[in-house]
C-alpha cells in the first residue's frame, strides 16, 4: 500500500508541471515540496519516535541564514555553505539532546520550545550578521558553476529533494533502525531490554531531523533570495507540527499531504488575514478530537476495513 | 541596594507577580487533568484587552474589570468543554496540541474583532510615583503585588477549608478515587478552567496600565508563565508561585546589567539551566516508574 | 561455577526496604523460580538483576563477571533477556516486528545503510523476519504471524513476549509472571514451553503464583517475603518448609 503511495506521488509530481498554469502555482507546489520534506524529519521524531519538538523552524532558520551570511559576508560557495549550516544544526541538537532527551512529555516540549525561540532571539538580534528583524537577501544558489533561479529549475529539484526524501525515509523506518526507533516509541524499557540505546537514538533522530531542516532551510532560503527571522520562530514550528499531526504521524505519505494541506490553506485564507489563524487553530482542535492518528492513517484503516 | 539594583527588582517582581499567576493557572489545570494549558497566555491578553474594550464602550473601570475576568472564566470553560473534554485519554503531544490550537482561536478572534493596536488604559489609582531607594515605584505595581497576594491567600483558604476546593485536590491526587467518593471530576475540571482562566485574566488586567496590551501579548506571557510553572516544577502551587518572581526577576536583572534585547531569551536558557540540573523542577515531585 | 550470583542484595524506595540482603545462585542450565506473596519484592528483584533499578547494595554476577547497577541494553549483550509483568509490547507494531526488535543486537542498525536499502541489510532483514516468524511457531503462534500486535488477544501477547526474549539467543531469561491472567489451559501451554526453553540450553528465571506449575518445573525455588529470604531449595522442600506455609497462609494460631 505504501509502495503504491510513493508510486502515486511519483507520478502526480512527474506530471504536474503539464498543469501549473502559471509560476504563483510553480511557488505553491514548491512551497509544499518544501515543507515537506521538513515535516517528513520532524514525523520521524514525533510520529515515530514518539518524541515532541516545539521549536524545530529554529534548526530550519540556522539553515536558512548560514546560506545566507555564509556567502554574502564571508564569500563562502554556496553549497559549502548548505553542508556548514547542516553541521552547525546537527552539532546543536547532538549538544542539547543528551540534558533534553532525559526530560519526558511536558518538560521534554517546553525545553525543546525554548531552543526554538532562543534561537529566534539570537537570529533577529545579531543584525550586524544577519539584518536583524527585517531579514537579509540570499545570493543564488550556484551548482556546477550554474546559478539555479527561476521557478521550472527549482521545481525539478524539489521535486528530486522530495521523491528521494520520501523513498530513503520509507527505507529507514523498515529497517532495523527505524524499528529500533519504533520499539522506543512503543516501549522504552521493553526496547532497551532488547538492546537498544534509547538515549542514543532519541539523540540520533533528533540530529537527523534537525540536519534535514537545516538542509530545507538553506535550500528554501536560496529559492525565495531573502530570509527574515520569522523563518525560525514559534508559530513555524507549530505550523511544522501541525502539519505532522493532521496530515499522520508515523506516516511517511502522511508528511506529505499534511504539508500540501496546510500549505494551501494559509493561501487559500490570505485575503482574511484574522481568520487565517482561527482557522488553523480550529484545525488543530477538530483533527486532534477526530483524527487523532491524522488523515492518512485513519484513511488506510477505513480502507482495510472495507476489504 | 544601588538604586538600578533595586529598579530592576521592582520591575522583575511585578512583572513576575503575573507570570506567578499565569504558572499558578498551568498548575491548577496541569493538577486536575494532566494537560498543559497553552492557552492560558490568552486569557492573559483577554483581560487586558477586554478591559480596554468595556472601558472605552463606556463601563466604568470596576464594571469592566469584572467582566474582563467574567468572560475569561466562560471562555475557559468553553475551551474545557469543547476541547479537552473531547479528548480524554489522547497522548500528551495532542493535548498540547489542542490546547495550541484554542489559543490560536482565542487570538485570532481578538485579532479579527479588535484589531493589532496596542492599548492600555489608566493605571487604578492616580497620584505620582513614589520614590523609595533611589528607585521610582508606580503605583500600579503596588496594585500587582497586593491583589497578587490576595489570590494567593484566597487561593490557600479555598483549598484548605472549602469542600469545593477540597474536591479538587483529590481530583489532582487520584482522579478514579476521587469520582469514587461521588466527586464530579468534570465538574472540577470545569471550575479548574474556569479559575486559571480568572487568575490569567486578573493578572493581564493588573499589568496592563503598566506594559500596554495587545492581541498577541499572550504568546510570550503564557510561555514564560508555563517556564515559571516548570522551573518551580510542574504541580507544585509554591512552586509555581517562586517559579513565577524568580523568572521575572532573573529576566529583570539580565535585561538590565547584560543585555536588553536578549531579555526574552532569559527564560528560557534559565530553563534549560533549571531541568538540566533538576529533571522535574526546583519543587517537582520525584517519580520513579513503576514496570 | 553458577550462571548467575546474587550476593546480599538490596533495595530501598525511600523509607520502603523492596528487597533485603537476598543471596542466591543459578546454575545455568536449570528453570529456578523466585515465589512469594504479593508485595514480597519479586519484581524488583527482576528489575534489579536486568538493570532497570540500580541496587542500594550488594552484587550480581553473571559467569564471574560483575554486573550490578548496568544499564539495560548493555546487559542484553550479556545474554540476559526478560518479560515483563505488566505487557510491554509495542502496540504500534506488528507481532513479527516486535519479535524482530528482540533481535536488535543482531542486525546491522547503520542509519544510512537503512535509507539507502542496502542489500546485505535487506537480506540479512529478510532472514531475520523468516526467524521471527519461526520463533513465534515455537512459543505457539502460528495463527498470529501476520496481525498486528494491537489485534492480538491478552494470552497470545504474553507468548510474543517471550518469543521477543528468545530472539535474543539469551543464556538466560527471566519471565515475570508469564503466566498471569491466563486460564488453565493457557497456563498449561505456558509449562510446556518453559520446559522446552530450558531443554534447549536456556537457563530460565521465573516468577510466578501459580504454585502447580512452579512446583511443577521447577529445578530450585526461592521463596521472597517482605523482601526477605526466607527459603531456597528444591519443589520438594520449599513445599515443606513452615516458613514458607506461614508466609503464604499465616501462621497457626
Amino acid at each position: 500500500m505504501k509502495r503504491r503511495g510513493i508510486i502515486l506521488l511519483g507520478a502526480v509530481v512527474l506530471l504536474l508541471p503539464l498543469l501549473l498554469p502559471n509560476a504563483f502555482y510553480y511557488d505553491l507546489a514548491i512551497r509544499m515540496a518544501i515543507n515537506a520534506v521538513v515535516v517528513l524529519g520532524l514525523n520521524l521524531l514525533i510520529g515515530f519516535a514518539g518524541q515532541i519538538s516545539l521549536g524545530h523552524a529554529g534548526f530550519f532558520g540556522i539553515g536558512a541564514y548560514a546560506s545566507a551570511i555564509l556567502p554574502t559576508q564571508f564569500g563562502w560557495h554556496p553549497l559549502a555553505a548548505i553542508a556548514a549550516g547542516a553541521t552547525a544544526a546537527a552539532l546543536l541538537a547532538a549538544l542539547v539532546a543528551k540534558p533534553i532527551f532525559r526530560l519526558r512529555g511536558h518538560y521534554l516540549a517546553m525545553a525543546t520550545l525554548g531552543l526554538g525561540i532562543v534561537i529566534a532571539i539570537v537570529l533577529k538580534n545579531e543584525s550586524a550578521y544577519t539584518g536583524g528583524p527585517d531579514g537579509m537577501t540570499v545570493p543564488p544558489l550556484v551548482l556546477f558553476g550554474h546559478e539555479l533561479s527561476g521557478e521550472k529549475p527549482w521545481y525539478w529539484v524539489f521535486a528530486a529533494n522530495l521523491m528521494f526524501s520520501v523513498w530513503a525515509c520509507s527505507n529507514l523506518m523498515d529497517s532495523p533502525f527505524g524499528r529500533a526507533l519504533r520499539a522506543l516509541h512503543g516501549s522504552e524499557v521493553a526496547s532497551q531490554g532488547a538492546g537498544v540505546d534509547v538515549a542514543r537514538y532519541k539523540m540520533a533522530i533528533f540530529v537527523f531531523s534537525a540536519f534535514f531542516a537545516s538542509i530545507m532551510g538553506s535550500l528554501a532560503a536560496h529559492y525565495v533570495g531573502f530570509v527574515t527571522p520569522n523563518v525560525a520562530d514559534f508559530s513555524h514550528s507549530i505550523e511544522l507540527v501541525t502539519m505532522v499531526v493532521v496530515g499522520g504521524m508515523a506516516s511517511v505519505l502522511g508528511s506529505v499531504v499534511g504539508a500540501v494541506l496546510l500549505t494551501a490553506l494559509p493561501q487559500a485564507l490570505a485575503t482574511f488575514e484574522g481568520w487565517e489563524t482561527v482557522a488553523f487553530g480550529l484545525i488543530l482542535v477538530l483533527f486532534m478530537i477526530a483524527l487523532p492518528r491524522g488523515l492518512v492513517p485513519a484513511l488506510a484503516a477505513r480502507f482495510a476495513r472495507r476489504r | 541596594m544601588s538604586p538600578q539594583f533595586l529598579q530592576f527588582l521592582i520591575s522583575g517582581i511585578t512583572v513576575g507577580a503575573t507570570y506567578g499567576l499565569a504558572a499558578l493557572g498551568f498548575t491548577l489545570i496541569y493538577n486536575a487533568s494532566n494537560v498543559i494549558n497553552f492557552a492560558q497566555g490568552e486569557f492573559i491578553m483577554l483581560g487586558g484587552m477586554l478591559t480596554v474594550y468595556f472601558t472605552s464602550a463606556g463601563l466604568p473601570l470596576p464594571a469592566a474589570v469584572a467582566l474582563a475576568i467574567a468572560v475569561p472564566a466562560m471562555v475557559g470553560m468553553l475551551v474545557e468543554k469543547l476541547a479537552i473534554e473531547p479528548a480524554k485519554g489522547a497522548e500528551v503531544v495532542s493535548l498540547i496540541i489542542i490546547t495550541i490550537g484554542a489559543s490560536l482561536v482565542i487570538r485570532g478572534v481578538i485579532q479579527v474583532w479588535l484589531g493589532k493596536g496596542a492599548f492600555a488604559f489608566e493605571p487604578f489609582s492616580g497620584g505620582a510615583p513614589i520614590v523609595f531607594g533611589g528607585a521610582v515605584l508606580q503605583r500600579q505595581c503596588l496594585w500587582v503585588l497586593g491583589v497578587t497576594a490576595a489570590i494567593v491567600v484566597a487561593l490557600w483558604l479555598f483549598f484548605r477549608y472549602s469542600l469545593t476546593g477540597k474536591a479538587i485536590l483529590a481530583t489532582s491526587c487520584n482522579p478514579v478515587a476521587a469520582q469514587l467518593v461521588g466527586i464530579d471530576t468534570q465538574w472540577v475540571l470545569l471550575v479548574s478552567f474556569a479559575l486559571s482562566a480568572a487568575m490569567g485574566a486578573v493578572g493581564g488586567i493588573l499589568l496592563t496600565p503598566l506594559t500596554l496590551t495587545s492581541y498577541d501579548v499572550g504568546i510570550m506571557l503564557g510561555l514564560k508563565g508555563f517556564v515559571a510553572a516548570v522551573v518551580g516544577g510542574l504541580g507544585s502551587g509554591l512552586g509555581a508561585l517562586v517559579g513565577g518572581l524568580l523568572v521575572g526577576v532573573v529576566e529583570a536583572m539580565a535585561a538590565g546589567y547584560i543585555s536588553s534585547a536578549y531579555k526574552d531569551a532569559v527564560p528560557f536558557l534559565l530553563i534549560f539551566v533549571i531541568l538540566f540540573f533538576l529533571p522535574r523542577g526546583l519543587l517537582g515531585a520525584r517519580v520513579t516508574e513503576r514496570v | 561455577m553458577a550462571l548467575l550470583e546474587v550476593q546480599e542484595l538490596s533495595k530501598a524506595f525511600g523509607g520502603v526496604m523492596a528487597v533485603q540482603q537476598v543471596s542466591f545462585r543459578v546454575d545455568a542450565g536449570i528453570v529456578y523460580s523466585v515465589i512469594g506473596p504479593n508485595g514480597a519484592g519479586k519484581t524488583t528483584l527482576f528489575n534489579l538483576i536486568t538493570g532497570v533499578y540500580a541496587p542500594c547494595s550488594g552484587e550480581i554476577r553473571l559467569d564471574g563477571c560483575t554486573i550490578s547497577g548496568q544499564a539495560p541494553h548493555l546487559l542484553a549483550r550479556k545474554g540476559i533477556a526478560r518479560t515483563f509483568q505488566n505487557l510491554q509490547i509495542c502496540m504500534n507494531m506488528t507481532a513479527r516486528e516486535n519479535v524482530m526488535v528482540g533481535a536488535h543486537l543482531a542486525l546491522d542498525c547503520n542509519l544510512l545503510r537503512g535509507m539507502l536499502r542496502w542489500p546485505a541489510l535487506r537480506r540479512a532483514d529478510a532472514a531475520q523476519s523468516a526467524e521471527a516468524a519461526a520463533l513465534m511457531r515455537y512459543v505457539g503462534l502460528d495463527d498470529y504471524i501476520d496481525s498486528a500486535a494491537a489485534a492480538m488477544p491478552y494470552g497470545a501477547l504474553k507468548r510474543l513476549e517471550i518469543a521477543r526474549a528468545l530472539a535474543a539467543r539469551p543464556r538466560i531469561v527471566f519471565l515475570d509472571e508469564p503466566a498471569a491472567g491466563l486460564n488453565p489451559k493457557e497456563t498449561g501451554q505456558i509449562d510446556v514451553l518453559v520446559r522446552k526453553i530450558a531443554d534447549s540450553g536456556v537457563t530460565v528465571v521465573l516468577v510466578e503464583h501459580d504454585m502447580k506449575m512452579v512446583m511443577n518445573i521447577s529445578d530450585r525455588i526461592l521463596v521472597l517475603d517482605y523482601g526477605k529470604k526466607v527459603a531456597e531449595g528444591t519443589a520438594r522442600e520449599v513445599r515443606r518448609n513452615p516458613a514458607v506455609i506461614a508466609a503464604y497462609l499465616g501462621a497457626a494460631a
